[in-house]
């Protein structure tokens, strides 16, 4: 347990430091939340004036789902990452190491992790300056669960890389699975507003709820049951992503 | 017999390793590695010469914990790879041929890092790094980014990385394929000097027989996923005894021709490989006027003709009928 966290800590620092030395990627992730607040954010006031969208301003239905979003789409294509590193054969000289396997992808992941959650703050920062208003409490919840979704996907996006290998292979792959989550999640426009039947394949959607839990955090119902079936998904998704991320690289060697 | 008291640092016996077909298919699954039994000893430098797709890489990353073997038994510097590859790890580097570094990445941390990653404190890592930097002429890299520095740097700087937790053998995979003559050079230098200097035994993949006879002690020569010849290059080189005469013919009936006369004349089948026959005599001075008269007689002019003495390709193309370059 000891060397895990000690091999893990090495991967993470390793994959922070290289990260925080491109100052390409620190622009973008600073300035593309920032993006979806003043070029989409003025639209869904509009919208929300339309009867049967939930209730909450614009602000407190919009921000929770463009968070989400972060989640998924920040940690879906770090896959990239692992598959231009294998190329430069930093994986295999790592795996030839004593060090543990799984710490080798969870160092990473937990990267991404800090990174998207710095992202959210940024995002939820910028709310403000257009009348967003959350509790600390409220934005420390959301953050939490943002964190989960952003593991899950890193974790389900390394072992995508790991098992193609091939950046021509992962790009449809990710969009093929990250379209429809997106589509039938109401991250943009709430489900409220769909037709029956689109609610109803939503609803098998568990990211739909994830969704449902922050918005419902946002509107100050931390403990109600959207927030508890929102969380305890993001969590099952964790643990089965996780599961997968592992046996991506232990399989390596097979 | 000064080898058998020297510890052995590789043995192998049997050594497998099949690639399954997808689906159920089992007579399409690819025997990569037909059974292997190497002997490796302290001190030695031990090249593994083939062709690409022989089976070099496969074999290298199951000794190096990489891949686990499909049969055999491998024991590497008194460990059992299959038992305790935790343990194997510790006493072994390895060098791959795709690098080791991120191109993003600082020098000097990814060699701590590394370092880390087998146990090593951050200060250990570091005055590490930097003496086996300097012993590899890399003073001065620390700072700079990997994908700054030139072919023939970065691949020092991977040999630097494999070398950080001292290990008692190192196992480089094609490790100057990509540099340029001097580049290649000047690593041998670097690679013998690290069995002169520190007695680390190296095992090391390659297709150049060059470098297969300007640096190692000893070849193991493997195709198709077989060890079909084993020793030092000069004992490989004189057992192909003689010289190696090479006609070059204008048309397959002039090639037929050369081909019967180089099998009334030579010491070995002469080998073909397209309009090029190569024939093995006692002594190349001698047999090649009677070779051209008796190409005259027949009215047969070869274009080329060269004599040599035996190589390292010849030595290949004995003993499975191809040339090493094909």
């Amino acid at each position: 347990m000891k060397q895990y966290v000690h091999d893990t800590m090495v991967v993470f620092r390793r994959a922070m430091t290289i990260a925080l030395r491109n100052p390409v990627w620190i622009f973008v992730s600073i300035f593309q939340p920032i993006l979806y607040l003043t070029l989409f954010g003025p639209l869904l006031e509009r919208v929300a004036q339309v009867p049967g969208f939930p209730p909450g301003d614009a602000w407190l239905v919009f921000v929770p789902g463009l968070l989400v979003q972060l989640g998924i789409f920040g940690a879906s294509f770090v896959g990239f990452g692992i598959v231009a590193e294998w190329r430069e054969g930093v994986i295999e000289r790592m795996m030839a190491t004593p060090a543990r396997r799984t710490a080798l992808i969870t160092g990473r992941v937990l990267r991404d992790v800090v990174m998207i959650t710095a992202q959210g703050l940024i995002l939820i920062g910028a709310g403000f300056l257009f009348g967003l208003r959350v509790s600390a409490l409220e934005i420390v919840a959301t953050l939490g669960i943002i964190a989960l979704l952003a593991a899950a996907f890193s974790y389900l996006s390394y072992a995508a890389g790991l098992m193609l290998k091939s950046e021509d292979a992962l790009a449809p792959l990710i969009n093929m699975f990250a379209l429809p989550i997106l589509l039938l999640s109401g991250i943009l426009l709430p489900m409220a507003l769909a037709p029956r039947w689109l609610q109803i394949f939503s609803d098998f959607n568990p990211i739909k709820h994830v969704v449902d839990a922050t918005r419902a955090i946002f509107r100050g119902e931390i403990m109600s049951y959207d927030v508890m079936l929102g969380s305890g998904l993001a969590l099952l998704i964790v643990f089965l992503a996780a599961f997968v991320g592992n046996l991506a690289i232990k399989n390596q060697s097979e | 017999m000064a080898r058998s008291e020297k510890q052995n640092m590789i043995r192998t016996r049997g050594l497998k390793r099949t690639f399954k077909a997808r689906g159920r298919a089992r007579e399409k699954d690819v025997e990569a590695v037909k059974g292997v039994d190497l002997d490796v000893f302290q001190g030695e430098i031990v090249g593994f010469l083939g062709p690409n797709g022989a089976g070099k890489s496969t074999t290298l990353k199951m000794l190096c914990t990489l891949l686990e073997p499909s049969g055999g038994t491998a024991t590497i510097v008194g460990t059992d790879l299959s038992k305790n590859p935790d343990e194997v790890k510790r006493h072994i580097g390895y060098i791959s041929q795709s690098g080791s570094t991120s191109s993003a990445a600082r020098a000097g941390d990814e060699l701590i890092w590394h370092g880390e990653l087998h146990g090593l404190s951050r200060t250990e890592a570091r005055k590490k790094g930097k003496s086996l930097l300097k012993a590899l002429d890399l003073e001065g890299v620390w700072e700079q980014t990997c994908g700054t520095l030139s072919g023939g740097q970065r691949r020092r700087l991977d040999i630097v990385m494999g070398l950080i937790h001292e290990p008692e053998l190192v196992f480089m995979d094609e490790p100057t394929t990509g540099l340029d003559p001097q580049a290649r050079t000047n690593l041998w230098g670097h690679i013998g000097r690290l069995r002169d200097e520190l007695g680390t035994t190296v095992f090391l993949t390659t297709h150049y027989m060059d470098e297969a006879d300007a640096l190692c002690d000893r070849v193991f020569i493997i195709d198709h996923g077989e060890i079909v010849g084993e020793g030092s290059p000069k004992e490989l080189k004189k057992a192909v005894s003689g010289d190696t005469i090479r006609l070059t013919m204008r048309n397959g009936a002039d090639t037929r021709a050369a081909m019967e006369l180089g099998s009334s004349l030579g010491t070995a089948t002469p080998v073909q490989v397209g309009n090029v026959v190569t024939i093995q005599v006692p002594e190349g001075a001698s047999a090649l006027p009677e070779i051209i008269s008796a190409l005259n007689k027949k009215n047969i002019e070869a274009i080329g003709i060269e004599m040599a003495q035996p190589t390292l390709n010849d030595v290949f193309l004995s003993l499975t009928g191809r040339s090493l370059r094909d």
